[in-house]
């Protein structure tokens, strides 16, 4: 999923501040933590007490959106409520917001969201932790299903490096599992060390450059 | 520069002479008198000495330009360190060439310590490459005479080019890998971490026996009790042992007389050091010593000594 985290409540009153009506859009998508209707209210009822504290009378409409990171969806789902308000603060993910932007663009549009990475929990309640970095040419099949780009702090395609002590990495002082070491580990469990031998050449980081577009599939 | 050798460093290696190479780190500065100074003792000791690029991921004066002014000014042959954190593959390739220009001829080739590690933490790391990728792409430009993409260099470069292995590492076996994977790429010879640990350095030559690139052992003359303790400390996977730190402590305290402690604490590093790679020399294929000894040159010629040439 996609892992955010909530912005200071003192950020998203700076972006409203000369705003009065506000539609508070949640999204039902990927986005974790949760971020659907429930929380879009949470959020109308925070802003509007935090702006009575400091003497403005905000007017929040939440509502939410089934995934804000389809144009059509979005449209559907918010059009009805664009021509009453003066700003959306969206509680998606970075897609969501900039899908806003484009199938509305004559409103102002903010996050309520710093988008961190797409990743996993192990378990409710748990931490996330950072699994792809969508760098387009997947090595998981030669890496035993885990992931260098994004779990080795230098995305190394060749490691461990010099900073591997007792499988852990360098960065943060070794206490993170170094990707590598768990790469090793698996790929020898799987009686797979050949691919640990195998040297891989320099990448084409083209593949992998932003801003990045791929052909649609008509459903 | 030596007939058919590239540099007196390839030209040891070839003929089977054991070498020693020494440690230069120039720091944040644009004067390196002092770093030119160093070179200059150690002439007529090692055969080379390895000139850092921002190690430990510190802003430093550039390594290649040290690296002229230390040849050119103390005539000192280097190993021109080359990390991937700071430069992207054009960034090397140029770096590359304008080392050769100016008559740089070993490379060691090394992924280099995370930029979080250093001294401007905020920085963006690169490593477009990894180590075992830029020998890859050295060996490119020597032999095929191209960059790492296929365009033509007009007068390329000759380099000798080495890689780093780390004998504490565990799992042994995964660092033997990656050795593999740099001799794939096209190691020419390796220079390792410092180690105090004979045992695992014996298992770890024995293994890397097979790739028939030679081997030049990383050793760390300990010049007094904080060094020591700090190394232990900081470095992690790498135990100085104890007996050796506590022999440095005693003679820390003990010792009032700063010329006789000076004196005692060289005659500890000589019988260790003295010991630990003669017995190398003896049971394994080692090709040579790296003797990091940054403040602490005045070890290197004893130790030569009863190590041998
Ligand atoms: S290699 Fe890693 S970053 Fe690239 S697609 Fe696969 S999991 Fe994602
Ligand atoms: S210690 Fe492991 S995870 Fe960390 S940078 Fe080195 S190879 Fe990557």
């Amino acid at each position: 999923m996609i892992v955010t985290r909530e912005k200071p409540l003192d950020e998203i009153l700076g972006y409203i501040w000369p705003f009065t009506k506000i539609l508070i859009a949640g999204c039902d998508g990927c986005v974790h933590p949760p971020r659907g209707l429930r929380e879009a209210k949470t959020y109308a009822l925070m802003i509007e007490m935090a702006g009575k504290a400091k003497g403005k009378q905000f007017e929040c409409i939440p509502v939410t959106v089934a995934k804000q990171c389809d144009n059509n969806i979005v449209y559907t789902s918010l059009q009805s409520y664009i021509n009453e308000v003066d700003a959306v603060l969206s509680l998606a993910c970075g897609v969501g917001v900039q899908v806003i932007v484009e199938v509305f663009p004559d409103i102002p549009v903010f996050p309520a969201q710093n988008t961190v990475f797409m990743g996993s929990q192990p378990k409710e309640g748990a931490i996330f932790y950072e699994k792809c970095r969508a760098c387009g040419e997947c090595l998981l099949g030669y890496t035993g299903g885990i992931c260098p780009v994004t779990r080795c702090a230098k995305s190394l395609l060749n490691g461990p490096c010099g900073g591997q002590v007792n499988g852990k990495c360098e960065v943060g002082g070794w206490v993170r599992d170094c990707a590598w070491y768990l790469i090793y580990q698996r790929l020898k469990k799987l009686g797979r060390l050949d691919l640990f031998e195998e040297f891989r050449p320099p990448r084409d980081q083209r593949i992998a450059s932003s801003p990045r577009e791929v052909g649609g599939l008509v459903r | 520069m030596s007939g058919q050798y590239i540099s007196e460093l390839e030209r040891h290696l070839k003929e089977g002479k054991f070498v020693y190479t020494g440690e230069l780190e120039p720091e944040k500065t644009t004067d390196i008198s002092e770093t030119i100074e160093m070179a200059r003792e150690l002439k007529g000791y090692v055969v080379a000495c390895n000139v850092t690029d921002n190690p430990r991921a510190c802003a430093y004066i550039s390594s290649v330009v040290a690296s002229y002014l230390i040849q050119k000014e103390a005539g000192m042959e280097v190993i021109f360190q080359l990390t991937c954190r700071d430069r992207n593959r054009l960034a090397l390739t140029s770096e590359l060439l304008g080392a050769y220009a100016l008559g740089i001829r070993n490379v060691l080739a090394l992924t280099g310590d995370h930029t979080t590690l250093g001294d401007n933490p905020q920085a963006k790391p690169v490593f477009d490459l990894d180590s075992a990728q830029l020998i890859y792409m050295i060996r490119k430009m020597v032999d095929e005479k191209t960059d790492l993409a296929g365009n033509p260099i007009h007068h390329p470069p000759k380099f000798i080019v080495g890689g780093v292995a780390n004998p504490n590492a565990e799992p042994l076996e995964a660092e033997i890998l990656k050795f593999a994977r740099k001799v794939k790429a096209g190691m020419q010879f390796c220079q390792t971490q410092v180690t105090f640990d004979i045992e695992k350095t014996k298992a770890f030559l024995k293994e890397v026996e097979r790739f028939e690139v030679p081997v030049i052992l990383g050793i760390f003359p300990l010049k007094s009790y904080g060094i020591a303790e700090f190394f232990d400390k900081n470095v992690p996977g790498c135990a100085v042992p104890r007996h050796l730190l506590e022999s440095l402590r005693e003679m820390d305290k003990g010792i009032t007389d700063k010329q006789k402690r000076k004196q005692k604490i060289d005659e500890l590093n000589i019988e260790f050091f003295g010991e630990f790679c003669r017995e190398l020399r003896k049971t394994t294929r080692l090709a040579g010593l790296h003797v990091m000894a940054v403040g602490y040159t005045r070890i290197i010629p004893p130790l030569i000594e009863v190590i041998g040439r």
